[in-house]
């Protein structure tokens, strides 16, 4: 059987721990009954976890990039500009990356059955959209910025307006689901699942920079979200069978 | 210098909003090559409940033992079919989940030997601030004895990672679907991995 050589990929580098959550977070409580109580078994990255998923342009609508137009009115609510880079971790731009995002309405309601906050849902929004990176790790949606929205944590319990991101780069390795919040918000010292990043520097990257450059006069404000993924190691394995 | 990664933050209960649209539970397709099978299972949290918000993403050779990734076929505009390796799966109010696909042919391991066939199977769901990692294997497969990462593996928690042909109660399944079940937490943890 015709086999095509690995080349020069190797393995992923470890993650820094103190840059990611636990699985076991007591203040974010649906974490207890969820979170392995077994230790996580530490095993080597083979072909299954560096190859990935391709996606292409026919994965992709047009406007599934603005979140504004996705029917026949405007949204209510202020609109955003929501663009940033995606690079490796040596800082390599991640083209072809699959970006999804999904949000509340203005208001803090999603569109979603599950979601019984009583805030209104908007009938020109529904809150999620997708693009590709270009050739230099670049994306940019247009949305409205999403609200607080109250939730069953603990007693007086609200998230900070947030938007939910899922990448996928260039292996299986790379995939990455976040949360990218706005600066200011006077939520997250109290929100638990902001919290659960151990690393005051790392959390202070989930929170998006206010973007003058990309704020368009008149029409919308910008916000710069960077997502570093991550990426292999810098000596490259050549493999032969 | 590196970059640190982004970190990590929950799917939520509300991603099918966003994610959706990706949803392929059935991976075969007509001119594939392959035995189609489908997997069929429960997610369940520490007190043995289902989940009903959980996503499962399959990612899996092809029945050569090949990854999309790495053929070298796959952007010259070849139009015959192309097995994805891709899927993606949400539980249902009873914590279900179900894909069929093309059992995968055996992948090698670095140091040349080969694995058996397997899936990689990521967990996401509220409550998981980071995915779990964990591989489906399948039942009365020789290579399963040899396989290096099963070899790590604690002997008495290897079978939480192979599915098992479905047995009586099963009612209309067919033969080639396969049940195996994804235990959070508590008795019968299913075994993840750190990469």
């Amino acid at each position: 059987m015709e086999k095509i050589a690995m080349g020069r990929v190797g393995g992923y580098g470890r993650v820094i721990p103190e840059t990611q959550p636990s699985y076991l977070y007591p203040p974010y409580a649906a974490t207890t009954r969820r979170a392995p109580k077994q230790p996580l078994i530490v095993v080597p990255h083979t072909l299954s976890e560096i190859t990935g998923p391709v996606f292409g342009h026919s994965d992709i609508g047009e406007s599934d990039n603005d979140l504004t137009r996705q029917h026949s009115g405007e949204p209510i609510g202020e609109r955003i500009i929501v663009s940033g880079r995606v690079l490796d971790e040596d800082g390599r731009a991640v083209p072809g990356a699959l970006v999804e995002i999904w949000q509340t309405n203005a208001a803090g309601r999603y569109r979603h059955r599950v979601d019984q906050h009583d805030a209104p849902l908007d009938p020109n929004f529904t809150g999620c959209g997708r693009m590709l990176t270009d050739s230099e790790g670049r994306y940019r949606f247009v949305s409205i910025k999403p609200g607080e929205y109250p939730w069953q944590n603990h007693p007086n319990a609200w998230r900070p307006a947030h938007i939910h991101f899922s990448l996928f780069g260039a292996g299986l390795l790379s995939r990455l689901v976040t949360q990218m919040y706005f600066p200011g918000d006077p939520l997250l010292p109290f929100d638990p699942i902001f919290n659960s990043v151990p690393d005051e520097k790392a959390r202070t990257r989930l929170i998006s920079i206010f973007d003058w450059e990309n704020t368009i006069p008149q029409h919308a404000l910008g916000y710069r979200f960077d997502i570093v993924l991550r990426g292999r190691e810098g000596t490259p394995v050549e493999q032969s069978r | 210098m590196k970059l640190p990664p982004t970190s990590s933050q929950t799917v939520g209960p509300f991603f099918h909003l966003g994610v959706a649209f990706l949803t392929r539970e059935h991976l075969e397709a007509r001119g594939i090559t392959g035995e189609i099978v489908t997997i069929r299972g429960r997610v369940l949290d520490g007190d043995g409940k289902p989940l009903p918000d959980a996503l499962l993403e399959i990612w899996q050779a092809d029945a050569a033992g090949q990854y999309t990734a790495e053929r070298s076929d796959w952007a010259d505009g070849n139009s015959s079919p192309r097995f994805q390796g891709f899927g993606r799966a949400e539980t249902d109010q009873d914590g279900v989940f179900s894909f069929t696909t093309v059992k995968p042919g055996s992948v090698a391991f670095p140091d040349g030997s080969m694995q058996a066939p397997h899936i990689v199977v990521t967990v996401f769901s509220r409550g998981l601030l980071k995915p779990l990692w964990t591989r489906l294997y399948f039942p009365d497969e020789p290579g399963n004895a040899a396989d290096p990462i099963l070899k790590l593996v604690p002997a008495e928690r290897r079978a939480t990672l192979i599915a098992r042909r479905s047995g009586e109660g099963a009612g209309n399944l067919g033969e080639n679907t396969l049940e195996w079940n994804v235990v959070m937490q508590g008795d019968g943890e299913t075994v993840f991995f750190d990469y």
